[in-house]
Parts: structure tokens; C-alpha cells; sequence
């Protein structure tokens, strides 16, 4: 049954059914055969490519590209995948735009980058679409490493300590494997259970035990995983959220856990969103909340960040997606209470300036009537074992991936460094594991 | 604008672009819509002799090289003369002509090498009221191994014995159009002069194999599994016809003979080129084969534009400009020094410059930290490989003056000296000096 995009209140099924499909199609459509060609014709094999140099897995840009030209995306997908085993979640979630793409030197010469995340996406689908696993385990070791959290880190250095041989237990607290690319990146970006049937590819390696619904702490301590593995990497991601402490935080909803529904959700008309949704935050877990609540029907969707709009920690292109897609963007208002009124929620906001660098909060006050609000204003880490040096927030880690604690390391948003997106967990699994198998073979 | 008309051999056209013998003239409705479409001429499509009609493959006839998207930069075909029958294609011609009289329409032939086959059908065309005739001594696949084209076209006392014929057998212009399937075009220019020839046409198409199917293992076009050496042209061979159409304009015994030029022409800039070696008009058949017959709009306003910004005002005062600045190795000026030098604020930093003069070069250009190139002018030998390799086109030559000091040699730059008076040249006029230290 279809309710109207004008109904008060939290209601689902505010699209026509057949609507949501079409609302939730892939936001950049793959490119055919010949628009590949054509896209990989423009890139000019640069020396010391500064797409590569931009990338953080350091994929060998011009070269797959070249693959593709030369009519070998499978080719080209193995260049890939070999520096990044997510190379096809990255095609699509990847912020092209101020990585590869903003680094393009066709972005300097005519303002049109090549498109290299399309393109990348292009070879990996070729590959991952045949079932084709490129990658091969070596002669197996006695070794065996528990990788704690099943989310691109973790996930990346599990593949990589099986193709060295080892064999790997992957625990994870949630019901199924994938992490953010499962739960938390919008529905739009990988359609189709893409999350899903990367990760069933990438275990096609062999060697990794994947053990759902076991959470460090409560199943099971960092000792018990010493005692039982010759080596631990830490890689579950930022289990916890900012909370508001302003009068009526209760009210509202971390937007993760809205996403993560939706991401679950069997079939989209049955999830429930407000006519008035307004969404605290700036970043891309604002965006994507706001998005996908106007997705689903939402007559208005707002997002309220509490410093000036150039500020927002999501990218220009990420802006620019909210508002085409009908999102306001307020920027300079700093929650204060959220009042519940008949007839619905009542976002109070004040407003702020920006003096000298600092924000002050001004004497003006703005009111959003909502019936949902989300709070997206950051993740923080969960509990975490003893011992580990904890810095800005994050477990503290050198450039191999090495935390202070022996036999132990850590990657990915739970881990100091990077920029919490999936290619800099995908990379920091990656170099870990290479570091674990030179202790393990005692290099 | 400029006034195009043109004259070749007393035959005129309102343009100097005339469409090549080849499947673009092969029928009237082809050539009417040619016309149409603003052709100056047309060289129909090789007639034969009378007979049974000659027969083409019924698999692909043309292979392509291809630039990026797709840019059709070299096609190659394995079709032969005109496969019908001789007595359409006479009455065809006979009817565009007539309602075309101020379009030139000259008839390809091709009939084997005895003087009776000629004789007839230099009459027959001749009852038509075309222009004149352009022997077709050049088609290199097919008919060459029946003993006509090519096989004509490389040997340079058939092409003056056929020529010969024809010009006593018929008061028509005769061209004749040349093989560059030979190790000198002058050869085969100077046999056509010999034999009567009022002009010659070229380059018909190079011997060729485009690509290999790696699947079956066998040259495309691939007909049936097996394929064969087609007939290369198309933007691809543009130089190599320059540089034969300039051989014959520049060679003593040739330079007053008009000439035709053919070979990858595609737009009012290359037909420009052919005309400033030398060539009076052009003839094109793959840009048209690549786009349609609409192309010759660019064509007729680019050259008039061209003229008009060179004030010119006869197609005639552009032919053979360039022609005294062809020369041998030996005369160029070795003293000639540039360097190269790089517009900094057009540079997008993709090191191409940088990577092919460190790897394939003299080492001439550094690149920092920040990706800025630059020119290290005490090791460029002025290449130019990387004025050809810029993406961007952002680097171009400076000349260093005489008397100026060049970077690399720690030498002020000479005045002009080529090799037939340089010391090191061991029989050039300098070669004594190369006893006494040069100053």
C-alpha cells in the first residue's frame, strides 16, 4: 500500500513500489563496452602517473588503463586487484574526484578528467562478473593470523595472508562479512548486492574462515586470539557514535543505524521515513542519510552543519549529489534542542560564525519542524583490549601496521592514519599483512 | 572568398577536389550525389574490357587501422576494378556528364597490356564526352597478378609503351596514375612522360596487411580463413605521398609534368600541402569512404579562407611553393641550431617529454619534485621528440642566432654549412680543413 509523500509523520511505502528501483539505481551507471574505449583512448600514459601517486593503494593506473585500450579489462582488472583486492568497491565509492580523477592531468588541460573510476569499475566487473578469481595461494605455512572485523582492512589482509600461505580466521561481530561496504555506504553506489558478491569473490581464495556474530570483548579477548594465532590484526572499524548532549538528544537516531537498515532491508517500502527528515552532521554519512531519506519519499531533507558549508567534511562532488538530489544544506547552525511537539519533532539550532579560525555560537536561533532527525557527527571506537596505545581516538600504529602490543596489528578506520574510506583500509590490510607474513617466515 | 576554380589539363572544375577512382565513383548514383554535394570532379571507377564482369570476394573487401575512438587512420581493400558491365557503366557516364558539364569526369581504365584492347576501349569512352582518361597502372592486388595495375605500373617501359598507345589512340587528356609499390617514383613518372602522358596521378595504394585475426591466425580482411596483401591508404599514408609527389615536382626531368595528388587527403589542410609540393589538384577517396561526401563543404571554405588570409587568388599561385624548399640531406645547414622550450603555463605535468627523451633521447629534459619540466639546453640536440609527444602542444623550437653560443657544443653557432662542405665529410669541399683545428 502506497501512503503520500505528504503524510505527517515516520511512515514507509511513501514511493509508488515500483518506484524504489528506479530511485535506487546505480548513481553512476557502468560504461558500455565502447564508452570504456573511449574514456581509456583519452589517458595519456603519463610518466610517474599522478593518479597513481594520488591513489592511496597505489593501483598502476596508466597501465590498467592501457589493458582496457588494448582490449584486456580482465588484464587490466588483475592489475588492479593485485595492489587492491576492493578495487571494485573502490571503483564506486572511492572520492575519484580529489584522488585519481583530481589529480588527472587531463583535469588540469581541459577540466574532464579521464574517467578512471568508471574504467576501473569497468575491468573489475569483466573479471569478478566471469567468477574469475585471479589470485592463487602459495604453499601453505604453518602459520595461522586472527583478523578481527570483516570490513575492507580486515578483509584485504586476510586475502593476502592466504595467497602468502597462511591460513586465517576472520571474526566479526556483525551477521554478515563486508563491514561498511555491507552496512554503511549508501544503497546507490553498489546496487545489485555488490558488497555481498565481492566479498563471496574474494573469499574464493581459500584459507579464510569467516566467523559472523563474534565480537571482540564479548566472545572473546585479544589474549585468547594470541593463544590461538601466531599473529592478530585489529581492523573493526569505528563501532561506536557521537552522541548529542543537548536537551532531546533521545529523539533522534544515528544515521549509521538507519543505513545500515536500509542497506538490510529486504525491500524498501516497508522502511519507514519522515515527510521532514533533517539530518546534524556534515560529512558523507550526512549525505547519504539525507539522500536516501529523499530517496524514499521524504518531501523535505535537511542537513544542518554546525560551520560554514566550505567547511563540510564531505566532498563538493558529495555536496553537489545532495543537492541535486533535492537536499538543503544549512550550514552554520549548531544544535541546542530538539523539542517534541504535537504534531512532531522541533529541531532548535543556533546560530554560528566563523572569527578568527573558531567557532562562535550567535544569539539567533533557527527551527526545523522534522519527524525524523538523524545525527551523523562522527564514529568513535568501541571498547578496545588493554595495552593499546590509543591516539586522537584511534589505536596507535606505525607504518607496517605494528600497534605497541608484540604479534599485533591494526588497520583501517580503527587505526590512526588514512582517511577512513574504504581504499585506505583496502591498502592498510594489504601492507599489514605483507608485514605479518615477513615476521611470521622471520624476515 | 577566394575563387576555386581550377584547371588540370584544359579540363576545369569549380574546385580542385575530385573524388579518386575507387567505390565512391563506381555508379552514377554515387557520383550524382557526389556532385551534388559540391565535387569539382570525379575519376570514375576503373572500367575493363568488355566481357564476362569482373568478380569481387562476397566476404569483407576492407580492413582500418584505428586512432583513439576509433579514427579511421588507415584503410586497406582487396576489391578490384569495376564488376560491372562495361556497356552500364559507359552509359552512366555519358548521362552524369551530360547533365554535369561544368564537373570534370575523367574515366579510369585498366585493359590488359596489348595495344588492340586499348584501342577499343579509349573509343568508347571517348563517345561518352568524359574529360580524359587516368591510366590505372597502380591497383596492387588482383588484377597485378592477371598482368594489369601494378604489374604495368613497376615496370617503367610498360607504363611509356601503354601510354604511347593511348595517346595515339585518343585526343583525351591522358594521367597517368602511378604504383608507389617501386623503390624511386621518379622512374615510373619519367617512363609516363616518355610514352605522351599530360599528367600523373599518385599515389594509388600501398601493398599491405592491416591486422591478423589471432584467433584464426590469418590475415583480415579474412576471406574464407585465407586472406591477401590489400591496397593501402587513407591519413596514414599522406607522407609517403607528399614525399613521392615532391620527388617528381622537384626532379629535373619531371618538373613541368602536372601532377594529381592522392594519399590520405582529408581536409582543405592537407589538399594545401599536396598543392604547395607541387600537386595542381587532389583526388580523395577514404575521407569520403570515413565520412561522406559532405566533408568537401570544409574542404572548399578552408582553402578559400587559406587563400584568402594568404592573398591568394588563383588555386594556380599556390601550386609547387614549397617545391625549391625540398633538398637533399647533404645541403641542409648543419650550423642550424634550436633548442627546445617549454610554455610553462600550458604544461599539464604528464612527464611524457621527460620519460621519452630519458629513455629513447639525449637526456635533455629534468623533471623536479613538483613535476615541472624543464629543457637542459647543454644536452638538446633540438630533436623535437617532444614537441611530438606534448599532449598539449607546449613546446615548441627556438632558433639560437649565429654568433649566439649554443649550450651544448660551448660554441658560438656557425654560419650556415651542410655536409658537401663540412670537414668531417671525407669527399665534401671541406674535407682539408678537417686537417687544421676549425675555428
Amino acid at each position: 500500500m502506497t501512503t503520500s509523500q505528504f503524510q505527517p509523520g515516520v511512515v514507509p511505502g511513501r514511493l509508488p513500489a515500483e518506484d524504489y528501483c528506479h530511485a535506487f539505481a546505480d548513481t553512476a551507471p557502468p560504461l558500455t563496452d565502447h564508452a570504456a574505449r573511449v574514456a581509456a583512448d583519452r589517458c595519456y600514459f603519463c610518466y610517474d602517473a599522478p593518479c597513481t601517486t594520488a591513489c592511496p593503494s597505489d593501483i598502476d593506473v596508466p597501465l590498467f588503463i592501457r589493458q582496457i585500450a588494448t582490449g584486456q579489462p580482465e588484464a587490466a582488472a588483475v592489475t588492479i586487484l593485485s595492489q587492491n583486492i576492493f578495487g571494485g568497491m573502490c571503483a564506486r565509492v572511492c572520492p575519484t574526484e580529489t584522488l585519481c580523477e583530481g589529480a588527472c592531468v587531463r583535469e588540469v588541460a581541459e577540466g574532464k578528467p579521464v574517467e578512471i573510476g568508471l574504467l576501473q569499475r569497468h575491468a573489475t566487473d569483466k573479471l569478478q562478473e566471469q567468477g574469475v578469481h585471479p589470485f592463487s595461494r602459495a604453499e601453505r605455512t604453518e602459520f595461522s593470523v586472527a583478523v578481527v572485523g570483516a570490513g575492507p582492512a580486515g578483509l584485504a589482509c586476510a586475502h593476502r595472508l592466504a595467497m602468502k600461505g597462511h591460513e586465517v580466521t576472520v571474526y566479526d561481530a556483525r551477521l554478515k562479512p563486508g563491514g561498511l561496504n555491507e552496512y554503511g555506504i549508501a544503497a546507490y553506489k553498489a546496487p545489485g548486492g555488490f558488497a555481498h558478491k565481492e566479498v563471496a569473490w574474494l573469499l574464493q581464495i581459500g584459507g579464510i574462515t569467516v566467523l559472523e556474530n563474534w565480537q571482540l570483548g564479548r566472545n572473546g579477548t585479544l589474549e585468547d586470539l594470541l593463544e590461538e594465532h601466531d599473529a592478530v590484526f585489529l581492523g573493526m572499524g569505528l563501532a561506536g557514535v557521537n552522541a548529542l548532549s543537548i536537551p532531546g538528544a533521545e529523539y533522534a537516531t544515528p544515521a549509521t543505524d538507519y543505513i545500515a537498515a536500509l542497506r538490510q532491508a529486504e525491500d524498501l517500502s516497508t522502511l519507514p521515513v519522515g515527510r521532514r527528515v533533517v539530518v546534524i552532521g556534515g560529512g558523507m554519512t550526512a549525505v547519504d542519510a539525507a539522500v536516501q531519506a529523499k530517496l524514499l519519499g521524504a518531501e523535505t531533507s535537511t542537513i544542518v552543519y554546525r560551520r560554514s558549508q566550505p567547511e563540510m567534511p564531505a566532498s563538493l562532488h558529495e555536496q553537489d549529489h545532495a543537492q541535486t538530489h533535492g537536499v538543503q544544506i544549512v550550514p552554520n547552525a549548531t544544535p541546542v534542542a530538539i523539542h517534541k511537539e504535537d504534531g512532531g519533532l522541533v529541531v532548535e539550532f543556533a546560530r554560528t560564525a566563523t572569527r578568527d579560525g573558531k567557532m562562535t555560537v550567535l544569539d539567533d536561533t533557527i527551527r526545523f519542524e522534522a519527524d525524523q532527525v538523524f545525527t551523523a557527527i562522527g564514529q568513535t571506537l568501541g571498547a578496545t583490549p588493554e595495552g593499546l596505545t590509543i591516539t586522537g581516538g584511534k589505536i596507535a600504529i606505525d607504518a607496517q601496521g605494528r600497534t605497541g602490543l608484540a604479534k599485533v596489528w591494526a588497520g583501517g578506520d580503527c587505526a590512526t592514519g588514512g582517511e577512513d574510506l574504504t581504499v585506505t583500509a583496502s591498502a592498510e590490510g594489504r601492507d599489514a599483512a605483507e608485514d605479518i607474513h615477513a615476521f611470521l617466515m622471520g624476515a | 572568398m577566394a575563387n576555386l576554380a581550377s584547371e588540370f589539363l584544359g579540363i576545369k572544375s569549380p574546385n580542385p577536389f575530385w573524388l579518386a577512382s575507387a567505390p565512391p565513383t563506381d555508379k552514377e548514383y554515387n557520383v550524382r550525389r557526389a556532385y551534388e554535394a559540391g565535387w569539382g570532379g570525379v575519376v570514375w571507377k576503373t572500367l575493363g574490357m568488355d566481357g564476362p564482369p569482373v568478380v569481387n570476394v562476397s566476404g569483407p573487401r576492407y580492413g582500418a587501422i584505428h586512432g583513439p575512438d576509433r579514427t579511421l587512420l588507415g584503410l586497406n581493400n582487396i576489391e578490384l576494378i569495376t564488376d560491372r558491365p562495361l556497356e552500364v557503366n559507359l552509359r552512366e557516364i555519358k548521362s552524369v556528364k551530360r547533365d554535369y558539364p561544368d564537373r570534370a569526369l575523367v574515366v579510369s581504365l585498366m585493359v590488359p597490356c596489348d595495344e588492340e584492347s586499348w584501342k577499343f576501349i579509349l573509343g568508347q569512352v571517348e563517345d561518352t564526352g568524359a574529360d580524359g582518361v587516368e591510366l590505372n597502372f597502380g591497383c596492387p592486388h588482383g588484377m597485378a597478378e592477371r598482368g594489369m595495375g601494378a604489374a604495368v605500373g613497376q615496370v617503367p617501359e610498360y607504363i611509356e609503351m601503354v601510354t604511347r598507345w593511348v595517346k595515339q589512340h585518343s585526343r583525351m587528356p591522358c594521367i597517368v596514375k602511378l604504383t608507389p609499390n617501386i623503390t624511386d617514383i621518379r622512374k615510373p613518372a619519367e617512363a609516363a612522360l616518355r610514352g605522351g602522358a599530360d599528367a600523373v596521378s599518385l599515389i594509388n595504394t600501398i601493398n599491405s596487411i592491416t591486422s591478423v585475426d589471432l584467433d584464426l591466425f590469418a590475415p583480415e580482411p579474412t576471406i574464407d580463413g585465407m586472406g591477401t596483401h590489400g591496397g593501402y591508404c587513407g591519413p596514414a599514408v599522406k607522407p609517403i605521398a607528399l614525399n613521392m609527389v615532391a620527388e617528381i615536382a622537384r626532379n629535373p626531368a619531371t618538373r613541368d609534368l602536372p601532377i594529381s595528388g592522392i594519399g590520405g587527403v582529408t581536409t582543405w589542410r592537407d589538399a594545401a600541402e599536396f598543392m604547395a609540393l607541387g600537386a595542381s589538384n587532389v583526388q580523395v577517396c577514404t575521407a569520403v569512404m570515413t565520412y561522406g561526401f559532405r566533408i568537401v563543404e570544409e574542404m572548399i571554405a578552408g582553402l578559400s579562407t587559406f587563400m584568402d588570409q594568404k592573398g591568394f587568388t588563383s588555386t594556380s599561385e599556390l601550386v609547387g611553393l614549397a617545391v625549391p624548399k625540398v633538398t637533399d640531406w647533404q645541403y641542409l645547414n648543419l650550423n642550424y641550431t634550436t633548442k627546445a622550450v617549454i610554455a610553462q603555463e600550458d604544461c599539464i605535468k604528464c612527464g611524457r617529454c621527460h620519460v621519452v627523451c630519458e629513455d629513447t633521447s639525449h637526456q635533455a629534459i629534468a623533471m623536479a619534485e613538483d613535476r615541472t619540466v624543464t629543457v637542459k639546453e647543454e644536452d638538446c640536440v633540438a630533436c623535437n621528440l617532444c614537441v611530438d609527444v606534448c599532449p598539449t602542444n607546449c613546446i615548441t623550437m627556438k632558433e639560437i642566432a649565429v654568433g649566439e653560443m649554443d649550450a651544448r657544443t660551448g660554441r658560438p653557432v656557425g654560419t650556415p654549412l651542410n655536409w658537401t662542405e663540412h670537414p668531417n665529410n671525407p669527399t665534401g669541399s671541406g674535407a682539408a680543413c678537417a686537417k687544421a683545428p676549425a675555428e
